[in-house]
Order: structure tokens, then C-alpha cells, then sequence
């Protein structure tokens, strides 16, 4: 029982890693575009910066010997439009300020024309551009720095995350919504298949013909062969069972012919006693025979239990009627009592029939000669042998039912202890229970055949 | 070492006010008034442009509103006020300034502190920078004229019609046109250095304006009151604000907005980075953008709230934007070619 929470489940399975992968792939995405975004709205700031500086230093111009700039309104306004950052710049001729926030720093040439670094509490991006310029005949080196705080970025990005975190959620949402469909109907031929054979009655073996996809046809053909098999096995135990009976039985009947002839011929006393102990030899195993024929026939049949509609009234005077001779032999008297007209019920009548002979057959043996047997049908429906034999012991009561269990008080008597065995496993077939118990009216004992009511 | 930092900032406050009582301050105040509060708890200090007339309905206000604000109220001008903030790091708790520009070079150098109320939120986003200046009025530069002079002719709707009118008539206009000296007030210096990027006739207008000997003031109040007096024909570019609250009380004056484009100017208000009581300068930002909310006020102070609708009626109303192109003119150089120019256009040296 334990084992079922460790058995794994296909379906579970194809779940865990299609969510897994579409996790995946929604984390790349949501990590892709927030990158590509980041990078895009850095490249536009970049750019502003960069046609902001340039504007300033297109405006440096020379004027009576002296290098000025006329700083142009849309070289910082231009910085205003996208983002509420605060900007800073300055211009240099040389190493001189000429105009600006003279605490801006320098680039470092490494850096190329862009740079991030602190200023004044923040961190800014800034764009260079340098000029040559002529001033008072000699050529000066002009340097523009233009900077702009990145708080307007920050919200882009930010923006942009978040957005790119939504769609990512949605898209793992739809895609785990997507996975289970995908999981159930990938899955759906196998629960196709599981319930065409679940349906299936007991003795139903015929090839499974469910439409099945190529994956399953292996395990399809598999068990297809296998039922084949079974089939096979199933009908030869059944014809060796019956071929074994009769081939036993047969024989067995001609020697006692035979013998009876014989003994009726003999006129020696000990020829006559040796004779009617043959006699009884062969009767003692032409019955373990049918017993254990009848064992074998209860095994294989009710594991594919017919499911018939027969009256067990008549089933039972059948029965009684067929063991009549037998009990005649030991002048045992059976006398049967109804209590119901019918009592039709559903099963198998085959079983039924070897568990009602069987202990019908086991009351005459153990009963002494000259007594009498009765059969009670009452309309539970219950089925009585009473007897006036020997009895159970308390001790027996409990596993005389056991194969090859015997009585402790039966020595005497051959047998194989078969028989109750039979009809007890008879009674479970069909949801009933054998009941054993000692006769109330005196000696003997009391075997009941109790069928479960519908 | 919590309270060793308690006590240099009470001696720091109390340096502040000792130096402000003895008048010890570098920069200059105009005025000063203090409007206290019943109980007296929390002191709100203002530094601001407005003259205390003009601001003090919205005070009187602001204190019906919170009762137990103190108010202490400085009055100075525009390049003071920067001068405070910026250089002596006063410890104002709110600076308000009609100087838009010199605003905004206080919060872009880092002088001012960010500040977000559902208030704020709700402003309009070209009256607002980074979440440290809000503007709270829209105050148009028109041009005030007096009747008398008009009598016998249409008053010009354009700058080119002025330009016009000015060169055709020298004789009667000659020594009677006013106009800010650009030099000495930030306004004037604002809207001069907008309309040269608005309009090529500045200039022209400029040069004109010079050539027939135009009185040059620091103030619009003075300007109106010459109009008023009849020493003036016209006045060019005065804050509409103030020449909207001398109409009331002045007979023979009439104000002329230009259809051709008409630069509104926003009067603002920032944190400054020393202030130590936000929460309160908080208080009155919030209740200054919500002007528009309180029409009594408006008709007291004739400060026009910040208002997109009025805005968007008017097609020529062009509201100065806030933001780094403001910075443009402050550049020194630029400043000074400007005024360069300027002098050479007016003063005709």
C-alpha cells in the first residue's frame, strides 16, 4: 500500500517538465528584453547626450581673438524632453573652463566618449565631444562634457521590467495551461486503451483492437499475445481436466465391473473378501479421482465465474438423485425438504453442482450404514446436509475446510479430505459461506450452504 | 551622539536666527513678516518673490486650514533668493519664486528636495520638474497701455503691429515705453530671453523701443504706476498677475495680451535641501497646487491658478517649460552676449 505514493505518474512527469521548461523560457525572455530594453534606452540617452554635445561645440566660435560658445537653447532642452533628469555640462578650451560646471570631471581618455560616474550625489552618463578650434591664430583643443542623472532611465528600465515580467508571467501561465491540455491528450490513447481492457469482462480474451498509437503498439501486440496465450492455456487445462477425467474414470469403472462380476461368480469366502476390498479400493479412488478433478475444475473456474440464471431447487434434487445408488448401497435413506417451490439465482451452475455433490457425497461416506440423511432447501437461500454420522469435533471446526484436511476422528475411512474444500471455495466464489456445525437433533453434523441473498 | 547632533543643529538654528535678528545675512531681504499661529508648535519659513500683499490671503488660508503653523514670511528678489539657497544654504523651509529658470538651476544643481503628495500627482506635467518644483499659477507677460494714449487708435495685438505703430508714431511714444531692465530683474530677464527664442521681432522690437528712449524698471508695480499716472503710454511684458490686481483699483489702464504668442511664466515653489520642516513646507506645496480648488483666493491675490484648461483655450499662451533649457540662459556666456546684446538694442551706447 505504502508504494502507490512513490508510483510515478507519466502524466505528472510530462507536467513537471513542460512547466519547467516553459519556466525557463519565460525567465530568458523576461532576462532578454529586459536587457535589450536597458540597453536600447541607454543607447537613446547616449545619443541625446551626444547630439547635445555636439550642438555646443558646433557653437564655439572665435570672437576678436578669443574662442566663446553661444550655447544653443535645444542643446539642453533637448535633454529635458524625455526625462526629468538634472543635466550638467561644461566646455573647455584646453584646460581652461570657459563656461559650465567647472566640477564636472574630465573624462578619462580610456573611457571613449561615454562615461558613467558620481556627480554630485548621483549617477550620471555623460557624452564628449572635442574640437580643434583657432583662437588668436593658434589652434586650441575645445572639450564638451555634457551629463545627465540616469533617474529617467531607472524608471524606463524599470518600466520596462515590469512589463517584461507580466508578459513573461502570462505567457508561463498560458503555457502551463497549454502543457496540460498538451499532457491529456498526449496521454489520452493510453487511458483509451486502460479502459477498453478495463471494461472487458472475466473471460473476455480477445485481442485488443482500441486505435493506438504506434508508441503503444508494442505493448499492444504484447498483450494481445499474451491473452492468446492465456486463451490457450486456459482451454487445454479445461479439456485436460475433462480428457483426465474421463480417461480415469473409465478404466476404473471396468475393473469394478469386472471385479463385481467376478465376486458374484467366486465362491471362496477369501476370494470373495479380497474381491470386495478391490472393490472398495477402486470406488475409494475412482471418488479422489472426481475429487480432485473437481478441485482443479473450482480453481480454474472461479477465476472466470460464469454468471448464469439456474434453480437451485433442481440443481439440488439432480444432485441427490445421481448419489442416491451410492447411498442405497449403504441403505442410507435421503429424504428432501422444501421449503421453497424455486429459488433461481445467478452463478455457476457447474460449480454449484460439484460443491452440492461433494458434500452430499461426503455426508453418505462418513454416515454409518442404515441412517439417514436429510436436505433442508430453505428459502435464505440455505442448503442443509444433515446426517447422523460421526460428527466434527470442536477442534476440526475450524480448518476441516483446509485442502486435504481431514477429521481427526475419520481413520478409518479412505479419503482425500477434498471435499469440503471444494465447496467451500465454491461458496467464496460466489459470495456465500459454508457453515459447518454439529446436528442439533443428535448425532451427526450439519453442513450448510449458505448463498448470499441478491 | 544622538544628542550631541540634536544640540549642534539647535546651536546651527539658532546661529541662523541670531544672524538673521542682527541683519548679519549676505543676502538682502526686502521684507519680512511673521504671521503666527494660535498655539504655536511648528514654524513654517518661507523665502519667496512675492510681495507680502499679494501672498498674504493665500497665508491667511493656508492657517484657517493647519492653525498651528507658524508662518515667517521673507520677501527678496529672484537672484537673492538663489543667492540664499544655493550660496549661504539658509535654512528656508519653502522657496517660492516667479524666477522659473533660477528655480530650476536650484533643483538641477541638487539645492532642492524631492517632494510627492496625491497633490502633486495631480498637477499637470509641464507644471512640475523632478518631483521638486511645483508650479502653482500661470501668469501671463502682456502689455499694459494707457487709455489716453489709445484714444484715437486700435492697441497693437501683435509684436510686429507694435513695431509698427512705435516707428510710425516716434514722436508721441518717444521717453513713454517701459520695460523691464533685464539687467537688474529676473522676471524681465526670463521673459526677454524667451521672446528672443519666440520671435524674431524681439529684437527689432528691442532696438525700437531703445531708439525712442524707453524707461527701463526693476519691478512691474512701478511700471503700472507710471502707466497709471499717465508718464507712460505703454508698458511692455509685465506679469499679468500684478497688473490684473492694479486694474481693479487704477482708472485708465488697460491690459493687452498679445496674440501672436504670449509667454506665460509659472510661479513655483521648492523644498530647499536645508529645510527643516518638510512636512509643513509639504503642507503648503500641497495647498498652493490646489489653488485652482479655491476661487476666493484667486480673486483676492489675481494669482491664476495652474489650470490646463485655460491654458489650452488660449492658443497663443505659450507656458515656459520647465526644465534644462532654462539652464541655457543662465550660462554665463550666453548671459552675457545676451545682455551685451540687450544693452546695445536699448541703451544705444
Amino acid at each position: 500500500m505504502k508504494r502507490r505514493s512513490y508510483r510515478t505518474s507519466i502524466r505528472r512527469r510530462l507536467l513537471l517538465q513542460l512547466f519547467t521548461m516553459a519556466a525557463l523560457l519565460s525567465l530568458a525572455f523576461f532576462l532578454v528584453v529586459r536587457a535589450v530594453a536597458e540597453r536600447a534606452a541607454a543607447d537613446t540617452q547616449d545619443n541625446i547626450l551626444l547630439a547635445s554635445a555636439t550642438s555646443i561645440a558646433d557653437a564655439i566660435y572665435s570672437e576678436q581673438g578669443a574662442v566663446a560658445v553661444d550655447l544653443p537653447y535645444s542643446a539642453l532642452s533637448m535633454l529635458g524632453s524625455i526625462s526629468e533628469d538634472r543635466v550638467f555640462y561644461r566646455v573647455l578650451i584646453g584646460e581652461e573652463t570657459l563656461t559650465g560646471y567647472d566640477d564636472l570631471p574630465l573624462p578619462s581618455p580610456a573611457q571613449g566618449e561615454f562615461e558613467t560616474f558620481m556627480f554630485r550625489g548621483e549617477e550620471v552618463r555623460s557624452a564628449t565631444v572635442t574640437r580643434t578650434v583657432s583662437s588668436g591664430g593658434s589652434k586650441e583643443r575645445a572639450t564638451v562634457i555634457v551629463a545627465q542623472t540616469r533617474l529617467g532611465l531607472a524608471a524606463i528600465s524599470q518600466r520596462i521590467s515590469g512589463m517584461a515580467a507580466v508578459v513573461g508571467f502570462g505567457f508561463l501561465l498560458v503555457a502551463t495551461a497549454l502543457s496540460l491540455v498538451a499532457a491529456q491528450s498526449a496521454l489520452a490513447p493510453l487511458n483509451r486503451m486502460t479502459q477498453s481492457v478495463a471494461r472487458r469482462g472475466p473471460d473476455d480474451l480477445r485481442p485488443v483492437d482500441t486505435q493506438t498509437p504506434s508508441e503503444l503498439v508494442p505493448l499492444v501486440d504484447a498483450l494481445n499475445s499474451f491473452m492468446a496465450r492465456l486463451k490457450a492455456s486456459l482451454t487445454q487445462s479445461e479439456e485436460f481436466i475433462a480428457e483426465a477425467a474421463h480417461r480415469v474414470r473409465t478404466p476404473l469403472a471396468t475393473v469394478r465391473a469386472q471385479a463385481q462380476m467376478t465376486l458374484r461368480r467366486s465362491e471362496k469366502p477369501e476370494n470373495k473378501a479380497s474381491l470386495r476390498a478391490m472393490i472398495r479400493a477402486v470406488d475409494e479412488s475412482s471418488r479422489s479421482a472426481g475429487q480432485l478433478l473437481d478441485h482443479a475444475m473450482v480453481s480454474l473456474r472461479t477465476d472466470q465465474l460464469q454468471d448464469e440464471v439456474f434453480d437451485l431447487v433442481e440443481l439440488t434434487q439432480d444432485t441427490v438423485a445421481h448419489l442416491r445408488p451410492t447411498a442405497d448401497l449403504k441403505d442410507i435413506a435421503i429424504s428432501v425438504e422444501l421449503y421453497v417451490e424455486t429459488l433461481p439465482i445467478r452463478g455457476d451452475e457447474i460449480l454449484m453442482q460439484n460443491a452440492l455433490r461433494n458434500v452430499l457425497d461426503n455426508a453418505i461416506k462418513y454416515s454409518p450404514e442404515d441412517s439417514d440423511i436429510t436436505v433442508r432447501i430453505t428459502e435464505e437461500p440455505r442448503i442443509s446436509f444433515v446426517d447422523q454420522g460421526r460428527g466434527f469435533s470442536a477442534d476440526d471446526l475450524g480448518d476441516i475446510t483446509k485442502r486435504f484436511s481431514r477429521g481427526a476422528n475419520v481413520g478409518d475411512i479412505v479419503g482425500s479430505g477434498l471435499g469440503l474444500t471444494i465447496a467451500d471455495e465454491v461458496m467464496r466464489a460466489h459470495g456465500g459461506t459454508l457453515e459447518i456445525a454439529p446436528n442439533e437433533e443428535g448425532r451427526g453434523s450439519c453442513v450448510s450452504l449458505v448463498y448470499p441473498r441478491d | 551622539m544622538r544628542f550631541a547632533r540634536i544640540s549642534t543643529r539647535l546651536i546651527a538654528v539658532l546661529l541662523t536666527h541670531l544672524a538673521f535678528a542682527l541683519g548679519a545675512s549676505a543676502f538682502e531681504i526686502e521684507d519680512r513678516r511673521q504671521y503666527p499661529a494660535e498655539d504655536g508648535a511648528r514654524e513654517l519659513r518661507i523665502i519667496s518673490t512675492a510681495d507680502a500683499p499679494v501672498f498674504e490671503p493665500i497665508i491667511r488660508a493656508f492657517q484657517l486650514a493647519h492653525p498651528d503653523v507658524a508662518i515667517d514670511y521673507v520677501i527678496a528678489s529672484s537672484t537673492e533668493l538663489m543667492k540664499a539657497i544655493s550660496e549661504e544654504e539658509a535654512d528656508f523651509d519653502l522657496a517660492i519664486s516667479s524666477a522659473m529658470d533660477l528655480q530650476t538651476k536650484l533643483a538641477n544643481d541638487g539645492f532642492a528636495l524631492d517632494y510627492r503628495s496625491e497633490a502633486t500627482d495631480a498637477l499637470p506635467k509641464w507644471a512640475k520638474w523632478h518631483d521638486q518644483i511645483f508650479a502653482f499659477t500661470q501668469e501671463p507677460a502682456v502689455m499694459v497701455i494707457a487709455e489716453g494714449a489709445f484714444a484715437n487708435r486700435p492697441a497693437p495685438r501683435t509684436r510686429d503691429d507694435l513695431i509698427a505703430m512705435l516707428r510710425d508714431n516716434p514722436a508721441e511714444f518717444d521717453g513713454r515705453i517701459g520695460t523691464y531692465d533685464v539687467r537688474i530683474s529676473g522676471a524681465g530677464y526670463l521673459f526677454a530671453t524667451q521672446d528672443s527664442r519666440n520671435t524674431d521681432s524681439y529684437w527689432r522690437l528691442t532696438e525700437v523701443m531703445g531708439r525712442l528712449n524707453a524707461q527701463l524698471y526693476s519691478g512691474s508695480k512701478a511700471m503700472i504706476e507710471d502707466v497709471a499716472a499717465g508718464r507712460l503710454a505703454l508698458a511692455y511684458n509685465v506679469v499679468g498677475s500684478y497688473a490684473a490686481q492694479r486694474l481693479a483699483d487704477t482708472p485708465g489702464i488697460r491690459i493687452v495680451p498679445f496674440e501672436d504668442f504670449l509667454s506665460v511664466m509659472l510661479r513655483t515653489a521648492l523644498i530647499p535641501k536645508n529645510a527643516q520642516n518638510i512636512e509643513d513646507a509639504g503642507l503648503m506645496i500641497d495647498f498652493l497646487v490646489q489653488l485652482n480648488q479655491r476661487e476666493d483666493i484667486e480673486q483676492e491675490t489675481y494669482l491664476a491658478p495652474v489650470s490646463a484648461q485655460s491654458l489650452n483655450e488660449n492658443y497663443a499662451a505659450r507656458p515656459i517649460r520647465l526644465g534644462p533649457g532654462l539652464l541655457v540662459f543662465l550660462d554665463r556666456l550666453k548671459k552675457e552676449t545676451f545682455l551685451r546684446n540687450w544693452e546695445n538694442a536699448i541703451v544705444q551706447k
